[in-house]
């Protein structure tokens, strides 16, 4: 697997809160194509290396690269944006009172570059919030860095389940593959208005897509059910699919097996190393079911108070001394 | 957690729903406009037989239609931000105004002087054409201010974001009424021009229906254009905040843009709503726009049913025609029949009791609304799985194949 590239570098990533040192120096890397797991006792900084990954909390040091990208880091010189959305505006007035003093500007001159300061300061406001990614790289250019939202991982290519599932309940199972695949779809408001043909057609493809997807989970002919009356199985599984409609590069799975029986565990197993087959997928794993864990991973990253302990194939993990002590303690000497 | 068998799905008005929604908005949007046109027949002849035209003329229920119209409008737009989107606006009034302004600026002759524009001078008698142009402008302009309040206060939730709207709805007034220089105080702007429209009735205070047909119109067209955006993918979004907003930008939705669309449309909805108000009272001043038009337009929300248009409009129409019609009706048939106490009771007085009483038990009975949209139905009642279908016809076919669902969301 090492011959192929990776597609997501962390470097010594570590995130503190107060005292705690959650996550420590940890390097982690995940092969293009792998099915990565990511082990540890309770409280080992899985959770939280996991959020950093997708950009819900920051790091504190450290930066993680994927697709090519560095996504996320500690946020630098992140005041310094709002200068970049003032300046423009503030650079206008001061040109129309330059030229007013000048008496090059009449009355209506400097009412126009009244409005136009104000029109470049709602303009670059909007562009602030909205974040494109052109404005992103010119902020890096100017050395100002801020992390990836958690939308904008999606977009380059994350998906993501939960621990504990979070799914819109109140919506059927097909709703719920369509809000996956929000991202990838392009309609705006006005294709909506009028009804474009565009806007008709994507939503046709979205929904074939979405049925389809959930044909490649195991959920045929459920689609219309809520998912809140799903088994907790199908559960876990429509979640799978909800991820995959953004069709990620890489998947990220927190605990997916979690609450499962052994029947439901096996052919969550057979569905995950189906979704590399199929889709060319990368899978990172965060599990506490070592069956599934050693059954399917390619290579085993072992977390302990926040630091890489160990890393390798399952069987070279399985025997390492430091995770047997992790988990079951200390030999009597 | 769930126990429910993976029973097979029985045929599934929903998935007719989505194959319809996919087959093009046209036949919807042909049903609302007929429906629509339906009820703006029927209304005026209601209003001219007993026992509605002993309450007052027909003429004068016309113009209390194309009032309810105005808050049907409002009712709909903050039904995107509220009921949609889930983001409860206590400020809503605030746009209402903006689009009021925005149309007294571009139609009046004091307006126009602080433009630095003058509508009469170019268009003489017609001046009011700028009226058609101006229900664009004052949504765009009253959507910008949406977006500039919505920017700040994005990371708020719930109560929070309840604080801030409330705040920016009594703000905006209070900038209106001291702006003396520009907006004329406490008096406000008057002479505004009636709309114009050529080949069509004079607009006037004393003919009503002009008013009436305009506000039908635009009525039609906002429900239409909502409810083909609740049906895209920008609804779905909504929805998703709504309901988790961390799982929904945990699956590529923007939550920022798609939490500043819905203040922003729901704010365009507000300005429409003002322009045409404005353009029937012919003058504007900061006192139109209280809390008290805020509050009354979330009862119309939560008391037509969150979420679903045709309930919220329905919800605004009624609340509107008891508290202008009704209540007066009421004062006056209790001292014509001469009834001891309730004659000198002056209900117009109780309306807010009535409002708080009416809310209170809607919240204890029927928590969704009178019209409730199905989802949200099932949001509020978890463990009771709906058999009833909305006015969409939005049948939770699935729903009804489950036993008991899982508690709480």
């Amino acid at each position: 697997m090492s011959d192929r590239p990776n597609i997501l570098e962390a470097v010594r990533v570590t995130r503190r809160f107060g005292g705690l040192v959650a996550v420590n120096e940890v390097d982690f890397t995940i092969p293009e194509g792998s099915i990565v797991s990511l082990i540890g006792p309770n409280g080992a900084g899985k959770t939280t290396f996991f959020n950093v990954l997708l950009g819900i909390i920051d790091p504190t040091s450290g930066s993680v690269q994927f697709a090519g990208r560095r996504m996320i880091a500690r946020p630098r010189r992140a005041g310094l944006e709002s200068l970049v959305w003032v300046l423009p505006s503030i650079a206008v007035v001061l040109v129309g009172l330059a030229l007013a003093a000048a008496g090059i500007l009449g009355g209506a001159g400097i009412a126009l570059a009244a409005v136009v300061a104000i029109g470049l300061l709602v303009a670059t406001l909007l562009l602030a919030i909205v974040r494109p990614l052109w404005y992103q790289a010119f902020l890096v250019r100017l050395g100002i860095f801020r992390s990836a939202r958690p939308n904008d991982m999606v977009q380059a290519g994350m998906g993501r389940t939960f621990q504990n599932i979070r799914l819109f309940k109140n919506m059927t199972a097909v709703e719920n593959v369509l809000i996956g695949m929000h991202s990838r779809m392009h309609a705006s408001p006005l294709d909506a208005f009028f009804s474009t043909r565009r806007g008709r057609r994507e939503e046709a493809a979205s929904d074939r897509r979405a049925q389809e997807l959930l044909a490649l989970v195991g959920l045929r002919g459920i689609g219309n059910e809520l998912a809140k009356n799903l088994p907790y199985g199908d559960q876990r599984r429509l979640e799978i699919a909800r991820a995959l409609a953004s069709s990620p590069r890489l998947l990220l799975l927190d605990e997916p097996a979690a609450g499962m029986n052994p029947k439901e565990t096996l052919d969550l197993m057979k569905l995950i190393s189906r979704l590399r087959a199929d889709l060319g997928l990368t899978v990172l794993l965060i599990e506490h079911d070592m069956k599934v864990v050693m059954g399917i991973s390619d290579r085993v990253t072992v977390l302990d108070a926040g630091r890489k302990i160990a890393e390798g194939t399952p069987e070279q993990v399985r025997s390492d001394p430091r995770v047997i002590e992790a988990y079951l303690g200390k030999p009597a000497a | 957690m769930s126990v429910v068998q993976d029973l097979p799905t029985p045929g599934g008005a929903r998935g007719m729903r989505t194959r319809a929604s996919a087959f093009g908005g046209r036949h919807r949007s042909l049903s609302i406009t007929l429906g629509m046109a339906l009820v703006a027949a029927v209304l005026p002849v209601l209003a001219g037989v007993p026992p509605f035209s002993s309450f007052q003329p027909q003429a004068a229920w016309i113009d209390g239609f194309t009032n309810a119209g105005v808050f049907v409008l409002l009712a709909l737009g903050l039904n995107i931000v509220v009921g949609v989107a889930g983001l409860l606006d206590l400020g809503y009034a605030a746009f209402f105004a903006i689009g009021s302004y925005a149309y007294a600026y571009a139609a009046s002759p004091f307006g126009n002087q602080i433009l630095g524009i003058n509508v009469q001078a170019a268009l003489g008698d017609a001046a009011g054409l700028v009226f058609w142009p101006m229900l664009a402008i004052g949504a765009l302009v009253a959507a910008l201010f949406g977006v500039l309040l919505g920017a700040p206060t994005l990371r708020l939730r719930g109560d929070y974001l309840a604080i801030v709207t409330l705040g920016f709805g009594e703000i905006v007034p209070i900038v209106f009424l001291n702006s003396d220089a520009v907006t004329n105080g406490t008096n406000g702007i008057g002479g505004i021009y009636r709309p114009y429209l050529p080949g069509f009735g004079a607009y006037s205070a004393t003919n009503p229906w002009p008013y009436y047909i305009t506000t039908v119109a635009v009525v039609t067209l906002v429900l239409i254009l909502c409810y083909r955006l609740v049906e895209s993918r920008i609804g779905r979004a909504w929805e998703a905040i709504r309901e988790d907003e961390l799982a929904a930008a945990a699956n590529g939705i923007n939550t920022v843009t798609t939490k500043l669309l819905a203040f922003a449309l729901g704010a365009s909805t507000a300005g429409i709503a003002g322009v045409l108000n404005t353009a029937k009272l012919t003058v504007v001043s900061p006192d139109q726009f209280t809390f008290v038009i805020s509050f009354t337009v979330l009862a119309m929300v939560v008391l037509g049913g969150m979420g679903n248009f045709w309930g919220v409009a329905v919800g605004a129409f009624v609340i509107y025609t008891i508290n202008n019609v009704v209540l007066k009706s009421l004062n006056q048939f209790f001292q014509s029949v001469g009834v001891p106490i309730l004659k000198d009771i002056d209900f117009l007085q109780l309306q807010f009791l009535l409002y708080g009483l009416a809310l209170v038990a809607m919240m204890l009975l029927r928590p969704e609304g009178l019209f409730p949209n199905s989802r949200r139905t099932r949001e509020l009642h978890a463990d009771v799985v709906p058999v009833e279908e909305d006015a969409e016809g939005e049948a939770a076919a699935g729903g009804a194949a489950g036993g008991a669902g899982e508690g709480g969301r």
